[in-house]
């Protein structure tokens, strides 16, 4: 009973985003058109460089190809840049002892938020983008997954992407209870993210040493695991070891940021004193 | 207070520099959050460029241009993009100064409206990709072994004025569209920021139909790719030197449409 | 002088209702109603008046300041202020003109306001003696002293008016629009506001054009009101001819609103 009660107040985040999406139907449009120009300059300049030396290249290009659009269908799982500004104001100005208030968990509540943003605006985006990417001639096309196995792999993997995201995303919201310039540290996060999770270019493109390095942050559990499993570049003992790393991440990142929380809370209440 | 007609008017220009003046007094009060802005946007352009290096590293050349050379184009495209965002940052931005009617203030002065939405914003956390772009274009020019003679002196000179004109004109476009609609402008950022992430390769590995709309369009390939040709001396068509005047040329019908949004400006609220 | 005539103008708005399914529906199909913010406005104000214009929200207040300043073009009609059309003459109509917006401000938030009042100098290209005597005495009149050497984000919302009205008079304005400019002000704030303006318009012969929700400015400042409401102007009259004796302002008001079931 209780638990359902809370979940409920879970879905309120979600309903309310998803209504707000919706209003704005034509930033929807113009998001998905932005994409769309953004995918296929992606893989323009890709196509560029295969041409240039094809035996460089570390993976086919169908492969290259789905990981663009499925990077483009789902930018805002991952985007580093997407975070609520609205949550940053109310820690700077203190604010955030009204929230304090309410009847859910700070930790909880600020996750729930930031899920229901990402989610809302990533499914209201993802379909146009996927079945025009699916339709599109070679090299363009974005293929299926090669078995209904790897396609579920695949959900699991964005799923658990998406909540690494948010973790990692609400630590640095955490942080900002404890640093002067919450702005420096966030585009400091956002550029590290960017680069380390293959936003930039996906990660198979880096030296096979630095790779190997970059496979075990947390930041290759964002969107450079399922984007890969898809693919099929990621299988058999490499996909559980990548599955694995996302949960062994998920469970830290959302363990500190539990603790950074609790500490926040200490501090806000022994200055609210 | 008695009205007199003036019969001397400020210049626009010495306007232009009290604004710009009052924008530096203004930033001045917030060094701290001022170094970091600057500090930030120079690590979102340094990711482009790792971007750069990496692919570089694997593929060694892109449609016959090395790695400086292809430095040389990024580096000038990012200075005049960043030049014309810093400079028209007030029409970038102009969906705000709508929304906030911030623009009902401009109509109500005695003067050029163009004139006051440049000096309402002037961008200067800039400064740290300009420092990027020219570490690069230095890298760029001493590596790629560019001859230079007056004519290449005059190309680039060109290009950088060029190429900021054309980026300020797609922002005066954008302007122009927010007199008749704020949603989904989102779209403009094709042409801006689109510009900035792919105009550092040569337009030309992009495709032929690519190169058509950068030529004939939204005349990009005229301040980069052609001119581009005549520094590296692959082309002995030196008049393409001339070609980065048609960003110049691009903002007579910008600020066609500029004046026509004006005139259907439809004030926000009440 | 002044002279507004069959002033008519319209807007779209988007129609959206509540709710997720409502939200989806207009998703696809979006309706637009034509809102008519003016019809017919029609009225002549003469040099050195001072005109209260009263109306409940919405009525189209706004907008009629909006045309008046040059700010918004009407759909029909014909308006003359000194013998310029405002929205073609633009930049020589609002040198003579000063607007104050009430709920926004026009100095710039992190400098002192005394650099604000320099750049407004420029912008209307005030020649020096005459934007010294000015400020010399706008100084004196709102008691300004320390506050041009303050930024403006430190200022009071009473102090931050006082400097307002004083950057929209620094050129000398033969006529002055007023939008609600005592929004949310303290009663010394406001009494400080009102006198200023009454003294400005005995001294000057300023016109003084004035939309407020207070009665108590309508009371102090102005000697005739123009009443607007759903677009059309509803009375133009002076104070004593509306009030018909002793009665509380804000009671005849309330009673004017409901006669016209505005």
């Amino acid at each position: 009973m209780k638990k359902a009660n809370r979940f409920y107040k879970y879905m309120a985040f979600f309903r309310l985003r998803f209504v707000m999406g919706l209003q704005y139907r034509t930033a929807a449009l113009a998001g998905i058109a932005t994409q769309f120009a953004w995918g296929f300059m992606e893989i323009s300049m890709f196509l560029a460089f295969e041409r240039a030396d094809p035996a460089a290249f570390p993976m086919t290009f169908g492969q290259l190809a789905s990981y663009e659009w499925l990077q483009q269908a789902f930018l805002a799982f991952f985007m580093a840049w997407l975070m609520e500004g609205e949550l940053f104001d109310t820690i700077t100005s203190g604010s955030v002892a009204y929230e304090l208030c309410r009847p859910i968990g700070l930790y909880e509540m600020w996750f729930a938020r930031s899920l229901a943003k990402r989610l809302s605006a990533g499914l209201l985006r993802c379909l146009p983008i996927l079945v025009v990417a699916a339709l599109l001639p070679d090299p363009w096309k974005l293929h299926a997954p090669m078995s209904p196995v790897t396609g579920a792999w695949f959900v699991v993997t964005l799923i658990m992407g998406l909540l690494v995201t948010v973790a990692l995303c609400i630590i640095i919201y955490m942080l900002t209870f404890f640093t002067i310039s919450p702005a420096g540290m966030r585009m400091i996060f956002a550029f590290a993210a960017e680069f380390f999770q293959g936003a930039v270019i996906p990660l198979p493109f880096f030296l096979a040493p630095m790779q190997r390095v970059m496979e075990y942050l947390p930041f290759a559990a964002m969107q450079n695991v399922p984007m890969r499993v898809y693919s099929g570049q990621l299988a058999g003992v490499e996909l559980f070891r990548a599955a694995g790393l996302q949960l062994f991440w998920l469970a830290a990142l959302t363990g500190i940021g539990k603790a950074l929380c609790a500490k926040a809370m200490q501090k806000t209440t022994v200055q609210g004193g | 207070m008695i009205a007199k007609k003036n019969d001397r008017n400020i210049s626009g220009l010495r306007l232009y520099i009290h604004y710009v003046s009052l924008h530096l007094r203004s930033v001045m009060q917030y060094k701290a959050s001022f170094l970091i802005t600057v500090v930030g946007q120079f690590l979102v352009t340094f990711n482009m460029f790792l971007g750069v290096y990496f692919l570089f590293d694997r593929f060694g050349s892109v449609e016959g241009f090395s790695y400086q050379e292809v430095l040389l184009c990024f580096s000038l495209m990012l200075t005049e993009y960043t030049l014309g965002e810093s400079i028209a940052r007030g029409f970038d931005s102009f969906d705000s100064m709508v929304r906030q009617g911030e623009f009902d203030r401009v109509l109500t002065r005695p003067r050029s409206d163009i004139l006051q939405v440049l000096g309402s914003r002037i961008e200067l956390t800039r400064v740290g990709r300009l420092i990027q772009a020219a570490v690069m274009f230095i890298y760029g020019v001493t590596r790629s072994g560019v001859t230079w003679n007056a004519w290449r002196v005059i190309t680039v000179i060109l290009m950088l004025l060029g190429g900021t004109a054309l980026f300020c004109g797609i922002f005066l476009l954008f302007a122009s569209i927010c007199f008749y609609t704020l949603e989904g402008l989102e779209f403009m950022n094709i042409l801006t920021d689109g510009a900035r992430e792919y105009g550092k390769y040569p337009v030309n590995i992009y495709g032929r139909r690519m190169m058509q709309f950068c030529t004939f369009v939204i005349p990009y390939a005229l301040v980069q790719y052609y001119p581009l040709l005549v520094l590296l001396g692959r082309t002995d068509r030196n008049w393409y030197g001339l070609l980065p005047l048609g960003g110049l040329l691009f903002l007579l019908p910008c600020g066609a449409l500029w004046k026509l949004g004006v005139r259907h400006y439809q004030s926000a609220g009440s | 002088m002044i002279v507004m005539r069959d002033i008519c103008k319209t807007y779209q708005v988007a129609r959206r209702n509540a709710g997720l399914g409502e939200a989806v529906r207009s998703f696809f199909r979006r309706e637009y109603d034509t809102v008519t913010a003016l019809y017919q406005v029609s009225f002549t104000i003469h040099d050195g008046e001072t005109v209260g214009y009263i109306g409940p929200n919405g009525a189209g207040k706004s907008t009629t300041i909006k045309i008046l300043s040059g700010i918004l073009t009407p759909d029909s009609g014909e308006c003359l202020v000194d013998g310029r059309t405002p929205w073609k003459n633009r930049i020589d109509h609002v040198a003579q003109i000063g607007v104050v917006f009430g709920q926004r401000s026009q100095l710039w938030w992190d400098v002192p306001v005394a650099d604000s009042f320099e750049l407004l100098r420029d912008i209307y290209s005030i020649p020096t003696a005459l934007y010294k005597s000015n400020l010399d005495e706008l100084t004196e009149l709102l008691s300004l002293g320390e506050l041009l050497r303050t930024p403006t984000r430190q200022l009071s919302l009473g102090q931050r008016m006082r400097c307002e009205l004083a950057a929209s008079l620094l050129h000398s304005p033969r006529i002055l629009f007023l939008d609600e400019p005592t929004i949310g002000l303290d009663a010394v704030s406001k009494i400080a506001v009102r006198e200023f303006i009454v003294k400005l318009n005995q001294t000057y012969g300023t016109t003084v054009i004035l939309t407020t929700h207070d009665m108590q400015d309508i009371e102090a400042i102005t000697k005739r009101i123009i009443l607007i409401g759903k677009g059309r102007i509803l009375l133009d009259g002076g104070l004593e001819d509306i009030r018909c004796g002793g009665e509380d302002i804000d009671r005849t008001v309330a009673a004017l609103y409901r006669s016209y079931e505005i």
